[in-house]
C-alpha cells in the first residue's frame, strides 16, 4: 500500500505539472461540447433548389412561393428551361432541381392529374434523402391545399383530410442538442481513457525509466494500479465537468435518470477503457507508435458507436462490430439515463456486458505486460 | 573494504536470443566490497549479463546468485538488495531533485523519517542545495548522473550495478563520481560497473574481459597489464579486444 502512495504521488506530480495534459483535461472536454454539438446537426437547411418553370402560372408561383417559404429551401434560380438549370447541379450550386411542366396549372384543373419531375443531387446522400422528401412533403400539402378548394368551390362532398399529429417523446423538442451532448460526454471521457493513459505508460518506456523501475521491488499490479488510478480519476473530472457544468448550463440538459447510476456504470466504463489503453501500451514502445495505434481503435470506437448513426440501421456485419464495441454501450446508456430517465433494470445487460469487457481488456493487458521480459 | 565472501556467483549462465548467443556459459564470482570492472567491447554481452543478474532477463542456462538470491526464483529478493543506473539517465525529468530521492525512497520502502534525513545528507553531500526544488531536466548531465548515482544506493543495497554510469561525461565529474564510487565501496557495497574509459578500468580492484559472450580474462589490472607485458589497461582491452568478431552495435 504503501509503495502504491508513492507511485500515485509520482504520478500527479507529472501530470499536474504538464501543463499540455492538463489543457487536455480541462479545456478539451468544453471545447468539444460547445463545438461539436452546435456545429454536428442533422437537421437539414439551406437546400439549394433550382427551378424550371415551364407554366409560369399562378398555380406554379403558389407552389412555389410555399416552397420558399419553408425554412428548409433556398431557391438559388427560376428558369423556363431545363438545360439552362443543368450546370447548377453539376457546378453544385444547386442540390435539387424541380421541374414544373408547361399546362400544370390547365391539366390540374381539367384532367385533375398532373407531374411533376423532380432530380436531385444524390452526392451527399443524407442532404438528397432529407431535402427530397421534405419537398415531397411540400407538393403533398400543396396538393391538399388545392383539393379542398377544388371540392369546397364545387361543393359535391365534404372530404375530411385525415390529420396526423405526432409528439416526440424524450425529446419533445427535437432538439439534436439532447441527443448529441450525451454522446460527446462518452467520447471525451474515451480519449482520456485510452489516449492518455497508454501514451503516460509509453513514455516511461520511451524515456527508459521503465527501466529503473524493473529493477525495484515494485510489483506489476501496483505499478499498473499506480498508473490507472489517476486516469480514472481524471475521467470522471472530466465527465462531471460535461455533465454538471457544459450539459446543465450552456444545454439545459438535466439528467432525468439517477445520477449514481450514471456514475456507477461510468466507473466501469472507465476501468474496461483504461483496460484498453494499458492494453496500447504493451503493444507499443514508441509514443509514436501508441498514438498511432490508439489513434485507429478510436476512429472504429466513434464510427461504429452509435453516436453519429444509428447502429439499429447498420449492416448485419457492422452492428456485430458495433456490439464488440464499449463506446456503444455507454453511449446507449447515458442516452437512455439522461434524456429517459432508465433505471437500473433497463441498463443492467449494459451493465454485464461492460463489466466483461473490463475484465477481458485488463487481463489481457496484464498478461501481455511482461515485467521481465524473454 | 573487499572481503572474500561471494555476493554474485554465475555457472555457465547462458543467453540465447534465437540463433545467437550473447552470453555463452560465463562464472565468475564477485566478492562483497570489490569494485568490480565489466568490460568488454559493444555488442560482447555485458548488458545481457548484467540484466540477468538484475532480474531483468531470464537466463537460457546456467545458474547464478545475486547477494544469495538465486535469480530464477528469488527475483523480489534480488530487488530488493540491489542497485541499478543505466547508461540512460533513469531519474524522472519532471521531478525535483527532492521528489525524485523521495519516490525512491520511498518504493525501497524507507520510512518518511529515513527519506528526510537522507534527502537533506544527500543534497548537501552533492552540492545541490540551490537546485534541489528545480526540474532535474535543467540539471548538467554530470550532475544529473551523480544524482542518479545516489538514489540508485538509497537503500544501502549490497551490489549495485552500473551500466556505463559515466558516458558522456567531462574528466572533472568523472572524477567526482568514481569518489561516490569509492565512497559507497568503503561503506562495504559491492560496485559492479561496466565501462570503456580504460583508466576508470585501472580504479577497479579487479576486472573482467568479455569478448564474442565469453569472458576471455578476469584479474587485477595490475596483474593483466604483467600477463600482456602492457603499459596501460588501453593496451590490454586492445590486444583482447582484437579477436572480436561480432560488430559494434
Amino acid at each position: 500500500m504503501r509503495t502504491l502512495r508513492f507511485l500515485l504521488q509520482k504520478e500527479f506530480r507529472q501530470i499536474f505539472r504538464n501543463t499540455t495534459i492538463l489543457r487536455m483535461i480541462i479545456a478539451v472536454p468544453i471545447i468539444q461540447l460547445l463545438i461539436l454539438p452546435l456545429a454536428a446537426d442533422f437537421e437539414i437547411k439551406n437546400i439549394n433548389v433550382a427551378v424550371v418553370d415551364q407554366d409560369n402560372s399562378s398555380f406554379s408561383k403558389k407552389l412555389i412561393e410555399k416552397i420558399s417559404a419553408s425554412n428548409y429551401f433556398h431557391i438559388t434560380s427560376w428558369s423556363s428551361s431545363f438545360e439552362k438549370t443543368y450546370p447548377l447541379f453539376e457546378n453544385d450550386k444547386a442540390d435539387l432541381i424541380l421541374e414544373i411542366p408547361a399546362h400544370f396549372e390547365r391539366d390540374l384543373v381539367r384532367e385533375n392529374h398532373q407531374q411533376l419531375f423532380m432530380a436531385v443531387n444524390a452526392i451527399n446522400g443524407t442532404k438528397a434523402l432529407v431535402g427530397s422528401s421534405y419537398l415531397t412533403g411540400i407538393i403533398r400539402d400543396f396538393n391538399g391545399d388545392l383539393r379542398m378548394q377544388y371540392v369546397q368551390q364545387t361543393a359535391n362532398a365534404q372530404i375530411v383530410p385525415i390529420e396526423i399529429s405526432s409528439v416526440n417523446w424524450y425529446n419533445p423538442l427535437m432538439n439534436y442538442r439532447f441527443f448529441m451532448v450525451p454522446g460527446i460526454l462518452v467520447v471525451l471521457v474515451t480519449m482520456v481513457g485510452s489516449y492518455m493513459c497508454a501514451l503516460n505508460i509509453v513514455k516511461e518506456k520511451e524515456v527508459g525509466t521503465i527501466e529503473q523501475i524493473n529493477v525495484t521491488p515494485i510489483k506489476k499490479h501496483q505499478f499498473i494500479l499506480g498508473k490507472l488510478i489517476p486516469f480514472w480519476l481524471i475521467g470522471n473530472f472530466v465527465f462531471s465537468v460535461g455533465l454538471w457544468v457544459i450539459a446543465r448550463f450552456v444545454y439545459g440538459i438535466i439528467p432525468l435518470g439517477s445520477i449514481g447510476l450514471l456514475y456507477a456504470f461510468l466507473a466501469v466504463y472507465l476501468v474496461a477503457l483504461l483496460g484498453i489503453g494499458l492494453l496500447v501500451s504493451t503493444y507499443s514502445s514508441t509514443q509514436q507508435q501508441a498514438m498511432s495505434l490508439a489513434f485507429f481503435l478510436m476512429m472504429i470506437f466513434m464510427l461504429m458507436s452509435g453516436l453519429f448513426t444509428p447502429v439499429d440501421s447498420m449492416p448485419e456485419w457492422a452492428k456485430w462490430i458495433a456490439r464488440a464495441n464499449p463506446v456503444t454501450y455507454f453511449i446507449e446508456v447515458v442516452r437512455m439515463v439522461i434524456l429517459k430517465g432508465s433505471g437500473f433494470k433497463d441498463i443492467s445487460k449494459h451493465f454485464l456486458v461492460m463489466a466483461g469487457f473490463a475484465v477481458f481488456f485488463n487481463s489481457w493487458a496484464v498478461i501481455n505486460y511482461r515485467k521481465r521480459s524473454g | 573494504m573487499m572481503t572474500k565472501e561471494v555476493v554474485i556467483k554465475t555457472e555457465k549462465l547462458t543467453k540465447r536470443f534465437g540463433d545467437f548467443i550473447a552470453t555463452n556459459e560465463i562464472s565468475f564470482d564477485v566478492y562483497s566490497g570489490e569494485i568490480f570492472g565489466f568490460l568488454g567491447a559493444n555488442g560482447a554481452g555485458k548488458t545481457t549479463a548484467m540484466s540477468m543478474l538484475c532480474g531483468l532477463l531470464t537466463p537460457s542456462s546456467g545458474n547464478a546468485t545475486v547477494a544469495g538470491y538465486d535469480i530464477y526464483k528469488q527475483t523480489e529478493k534480488i530487488k530488493k538488495n540491489i542497485g541499478y543506473m543505466s547508461q540512460k539517465f533513469s531519474l524522472y525529468e519532471d521531478l525535483t531533485p527532492r521528489e525524485n530521492i523521495r519516490f525512491f525512497g520511498g518504493i525501497y520502502g524507507l520510512s518518511d523519517k529515513e527519506i528526510r534525513e537522507k534527502s537533506g545528507r544527500l543534497i548537501e553531500q552533492l552540492g545541490l542545495a540551490s537546485e534541489a526544488d528545480k526540474l532535474v531536466v535543467s540539471l548538467p548531465l554530470g550532475w544529473k548522473q551523480k544524482l542518479a548515482f545516489s538514489v540508485a544506493i538509497i537503500h544501502e543495497p549490497k551490489i549495485v550495478f552500473l551500466d556505463e554510469p559515466t558516458g558522456g561525461v567531462d574528466p572533472v565529474t568523472r572524477r567526482q563520481f568514481w569518489e561516490l564510487i569509492y565512497d559507497a565501496s568503503d561503506r562495504g557495497i559491492t560496485i559492479f560497473v561496466t565501462t570503456h574509459y580504460m583508466d576508470e578500468a585501472e580504479y577497479c580492484n579487479r576486472i573482467s574481459m568479455m569478448v564474442d559472450g565469453v569472458i576471455k580474462e578476469l584479474d587485477s589490472p595490475a596483474n593483466l597489464k604483467e600477463k600482456y607485458k602492457a603499459a596501460t589497461m588501453d593496451e590490454v582491452f586492445f590486444e583482447l579486444a582484437r579477436g572480436a568478431v561480432r560488430k559494434a552495435d
